[in-house]
């Protein structure tokens, strides 16, 4: 006998709400667990001359900084969280990056100053930057000048993104990342659309065109239950990702409910909320199907 | 005879040129004179491979620990095991005390009997009727008598020469922890030197330095020497007595590896009978011991099992160290600690690593035996140590967190390459330095007395000098600095006084007869002063500075409390603008510091250092201007406020590192939380980051770091027992969250995440 199953509500949205301009700015930087920009000047500017730095690259949005070890890339990191995203994850454990206008207005002078601070560390723990966000490629003009300036200092470069905005990043920012930390969201363009409310395409073309260029990528996976865990969905991660021939590394990352207070206090509605943590089978499963591929998953 | 009166720190050569004791070492000027140092670098062998020659624990070593482990449960439950409470402890005191006299490699207890604590009355009788009262026991009537009526001790001494401001500051807890009432500690006798020459020579030796002491006229100061010499002198003919109860002479040097960790042993638990001093460290010890484990192995008289075993036997011995003490020095010591520290590894002067493999050794009983605090196993780093070193510390210290690191250059710069740490952080160059301990000041009570004119915050006395309170509705920088700064002054004057009262009565009547006996005559003294509550008030002036600080009245017009408005920069994110303010706080008291005359013209010195005793006085201060509630604890030494450093570990540390060792010659202490994940997701991934953190914290002169890597059974008792785990933070997925804060099922998940897999 065969049993319905309950189609959820939300079939027909696609990735999570974005919030309407005139919703007061409530969270951001200041209400992170772990967060902000201290240390760094930001910047207080006219408007007009605000918008004309932001193009140049000169001044960015930053949500947060962060020294970081095992998480980002190897070594001990300089992650820097930019503000801004075109994606709409339902799972997002960060939704306070989402918006731009959110972030501090930060000069690349400033960043560029604390990455030179950090030298010595990098070099004898093996780490770098790592630009994470919010998407990184949201602010290509900013992030081009400081992946450049950090490979004028010798740093080790990583971005953090979900490929989506691949064509934002041009030959020469190409040149100066040493590491992509390329979120594959799902393989299959639906669930993809579902979980982010955006199109697979891009992310698959932009890694193609990572490989081709043989820059080193680590791919992420979030497992979360009855949203990315179909088999033939992670089947066809698995297929793409052992495609590219720079990946040296998978994580398959649980969905865990740490962000779940985030989105209260954004006033955004958090369709997760009863979503449970996958099982370690489960997660092994998914892993499995990464390793039947000859790839290395941690 | 070669004998050289150098510093008077001589010796006489045993009867043949070449003792057999020493046979196969080689020869240096180690020989004419004491001289351990000079012995370590001429005879030891630097290893630099990796752990994998390691013996486990033998039968006879579970054995052994197994029955002590069965005793410690109603030690816990009791607080004490046993007490004698009839002896006044002295080297000679108690009969031989055994665990199991047959299976034992390395003898000796405290008392007769293990875990059995003895009562040490000179530092104060007070404090040992109050513990004894405490844990059930009758004080003895004679031993009453005899220390009211007839011997005065050094708490009787303290308190005949305070005076009035350093009882006022004392009883306000703006000066705590002072050791007025129990045995200073932090002084670490040579016991090297019992094992490599044997107690006749060192009696000789020190019969020379009487000699040259007697040749000088009679001042206070050399009528001072001459006692504590001859004092000294009757210490070490009690060793050889109480060796000699456990039917070993010691006289002579030791001939063999086993006989040198014993003779060892010996002169340490001689200064752990008599002393129940707040840190009894141990010193250098572990590559000393090495040359004589290679020359047995090398001789095909030892194996790698036995050298193991002796080693763990030792450290055994270490383990079950104990003191009477009351519930209230646990308090402010948080925990009945004894400070058996162990410095091990570091480099030489001339480069080589200083890693032998019994540095190996010491460390690997913390899986033969288990984790333990103590002995305080310490490890002096610089990341040019032997690559398969460091691997192993990472790797115990993930297994374990039971490792703390201190900076190997900073160090050597200041007391070169035979110096250890005592209690923590404090260190100094062995058996040629000693330092008068001082406990510390409430910095962040001292700002609260400022802006109220010199009065407690809690009680309204005025304690400090009278000076005008700080007026107005929104508080000054400036105006708040410049009042703080005159009390400093005052703080500081105050608190030098109350050290020297307490050392020189301490050096009258509870003198370290048996640890100085070890010393060479001429040595560093230091004077060690130490600040506590430095985040807080780096915060506090950084709110005043940087945000709109006004201060809340009661109608006596005591500032009780403040209200802030706007941001302000936090110590521990490695922002400048706000570690400049602890740095200048740091150099600013120490100078202050050192304009006060000393006891014995010791050589002034600050830590930033306050172990647990953060609860403590965190109690007794008021509501603070960075926000911090009356009552609530400062952050541990010298620690970031909790959950004020946003910016991962490493930037935190960073703020640390930033504090100047010039100025804070005694230690500046950091405690670092991890969890095994947080440091990578494969075990060996893990082991090469917390490496490379070492390395990373070391290169940018950071002085000290305790590592703890979170278990399993810690974060499962934070979630039966989340009051006791007020800062535990986790991180995941890129951010950190307070844990005892998550729910249940939040909890659970990081839980197997943690454990399992990766975040």
């Amino acid at each position: 006998m065969s049993t319905t199953t309950t189609t959820p509500a939300a079939t027909d949205r696609c990735g999570a709400p974005i919030i309407g301009v005139a919703t007061p700015v409530v969270g951001g930087s200041r209400t992170r667990a772990t967060a902000g920009t201290a240390g760094l000047t930001t910047s207080e500017l006219e408007r007009s001359e605000r918008f004309a730095q932001v193009r140049a690259g000169e001044l960015g949005s930053l949500h947060s900084w962060e020294l970081v070890t095992a998480v980002d890339g190897p070594g001990t990191r300089l992650t820097t969280f930019l503000s801004g995203c075109p994606l709409r994850c339902l799972y997002c454990h960060n939704p306070d990056t989402m918006e731009m206008r959110r972030g501090e207005p930060v000069a690349i002078e400033e960043l560029l100053g604390r990455l030179r601070r950090y030298r010595g560390i990098f070099e004898v723990t093996g780490g770098g930057l790592t630009i994470s966000g919010g998407e990184p490629l949201m602010q290509p003009a900013f992030v081009a000048r400081l992946l450049r300036g950090a490979k004028e200092m010798g740093i080790h470069t990583a971005i953090d993104t979900s490929g989506y905005l691949g064509s934002a990043c041009s030959d020469q920012m190409l040149d100066d990342i040493d590491l992509v930390l390329l979120d594959v969201k799902s393989g299959d363009p639906e669930t993809y659309r579902r979980v982010t409310g955006r199109e697979l395409a891009p992310t698959l073309e932009f890694g193609h065109r990572l490989a081709a260029h043989g820059t080193e990528i680590w791919v992420r996976f979030v497992l979360v239950p009855g949203l990315t865990d179909d088999e033939a969905n992670v089947e066809k991660v698995a297929e793409y990702v052992a495609s590219l021939p720079t990946v040296t590394r998978v994580e398959v990352l649980p969905f865990h409910q740490m962000g779940k207070d985030k989105w209260e206090s954004l006033g955004m509605r958090y369709e997760l909320a009863d979503t449970q943590p996958p099982t370690p089978e489960l997660v092994e499963r998914v892993r499995g199907q990464f390793r039947a591929r000859g790839l290395t998953v941690r | 005879m070669a004998i050289t009166a150098e510093h008077g720190s001589a010796v006489t050569p045993p009867p043949e040129p070449t003792t057999p004791a020493w046979h196969g070492f080689v020869a240096g000027p180690w020989q004419d004179g004491v001289d351990v140092r000079d012995f370590i670098q001429r005879n030891y062998t630097p290893y630099t491979g990796d752990a994998s020659f390691l013996a486990g624990p033998t039968e006879r070593t579970s054995g052994i620990w197994a029955k002590l482990a069965a005793m410690f449960p109603e030690e816990r439950a009791k607080g004490v095991y046993d007490v004698d409470a009839a002896t006044p402890a002295s080297i000679t005191a108690h009969a031989p005390g055994y665990i199991d006299k047959d299976a034992e490699l390395v003898v000796g207890l405290q008392t007769d009997a293990p875990l059995k604590r003895a009562i040490m009355p000179y530092g104060g009788y007070r404090m040992v009727e109050n513990a004894l009262k405490t844990y059930g026991y009758e004080p003895d009537e004679t031993v009453r008598e005899i220390f009211t009526k007839y011997r005065k001790t050094h708490n009787d001494g303290v308190f005949d020469v305070y005076p009035p401001d350093v009882r006022a500051a004392r009883s306000s807890h703006l000066i705590t922890g002072l050791p007025d009432a129990y045995g200073r500690g932090r002084i670490i006798g040579d016991y090297r030197r019992v094992a490599l020459y044997g107690v006749d020579a060192l009696i000789a030796a020190k019969k020379l330095e009487r000699a040259e002491l007697d040749m000088e006229r009679s001042t206070e100061d050399v009528l001072r020497e001459r006692e504590e010499t001859a004092e000294q002198i009757r210490a070490l003919n009690e060793l050889k007595a109480m060796a000699a109860s456990y039917g070993y002479d010691i006289s002579g040097p030791a001939t063999t590896a086993h006989e040198a960790v014993q003779w060892l042993y010996f002169a340490y638990l001689a200064a752990v009978k008599e002393q129940n001093g707040a840190a009894m460290s141990l010193g250098r010890t572990s590559t000393f011991l090495d040359i004589y484990l290679e020359r047995d192995l090398a001789a095909g008289t030892l194996t790698e099992e036995r050298a193991q075993e002796i080693i763990d036997d030792f450290v055994i011995k270490l383990r079950i160290v104990r003191f009477l003490r009351t519930p209230e020095y646990d308090a402010l010591f948080s925990g009945d600690p004894t400070w058996v520290t162990e410095s091990i590894g570091g480099l030489g002067e001339d480069g080589r690593p200083l890693v032998t493999r019994t540095s190996f050794r010491y460390l690997q009983t913390l899986y033969n035996l288990g984790p333990a605090p103590e002995p305080n196993l310490t490890v002096f780093w610089s990341h040019k140590l032997p690559e398969g070193f460091k691997r192993f510390c990472a790797q115990v210290s993930i297994d374990t967190s039971a490792i703390q690191y201190e900076s190997d250059s900073l160090i050597r710069e200041q007391c070169g390459d035979d110096a250890a740490i005592a209690c923590c952080v404090s260190a100094m160059t062995v058996g040629k330095q000693m330092q008068f301990f001082g406990a510390r000041v409430n910095l962040a009570k001292a700002l609260l007395y400022a802006i109220n004119g010199g009065r407690d915050e809690i009680s309204g006395k005025q304690v400090g000098p009278v000076s005008a309170p700080i007026s107005g509705e929104v508080l000054d920088y400036d105006e708040v600095r410049t009042a703080y700064d005159t009390l400093l002054d005052w703080l500081a004057q105050t608190y030098v006084d109350a050290l020297n009262c307490i050392h020189w009565s301490h050096d009258k009547y509870a003198y370290e007869r048996i640890e100085m006996a070890l010393h060479d005559r001429v040595i560093l003294r230091t004077l060690a002063c130490g600040i506590a509550g430095l985040s807080v008030v780096a915060d506090s002036l950084s709110a005043i500075k940087y945000a709109t600080v006004r201060p809340v009245r009661d109608e006596s017009g005591l500032v009780v409390d403040y209200t802030i408005e706007g941001e302000f920069p936090t110590y521990g994110n490695d922002d400048d603008r706000v570690d400049s303010i602890a740095v200048e706080l740091v150099r600013s008291f120490m100078e202050k510091v050192r304009r006060q005359p000393t006891y014995r013209d010791a050589k002034h010195t600050q830590s930033v250092l306050t172990i647990t005793s953060n609860v403590v006085y965190g109690k007794h201060t008021g509501n603070t201007p960075d926000g911090r509630r009356a009552g609530e604890p400062f952050a541990p030494g010298a620690n970031p406020m909790n959950g004020r450093d946003t910016h991962g570990m490493l930037a935190s540390a960073l703020s640390v590192a930033k504090l100047p060792y010039d100025d804070a010659q005694d230690g500046i202490s950091l405690t670092s939380t991890v969890v095994p994940s947080g440091l990578g997701r494969t075990r060996d991934e893990q082991i090469t980051n917390l490496v490379g953190l070492l390395d990373g914290y070391n290169v940018s002169k950071g002085f000290h770091v305790n590592v703890n890597v979170l278990n399993r059974e810690t974060l499962e008792d934070a979630m039966e027992h989340p009051e006791n785990y007020p800062q535990l933070t986790i991180r995941v997925s890129g951010y950190a969250v307070n844990f005892v804060r998550l729910t249940r099922e939040q909890q659970l998940d990081v839980l197997s995440r943690t454990f399992h897999g990766g975040l």
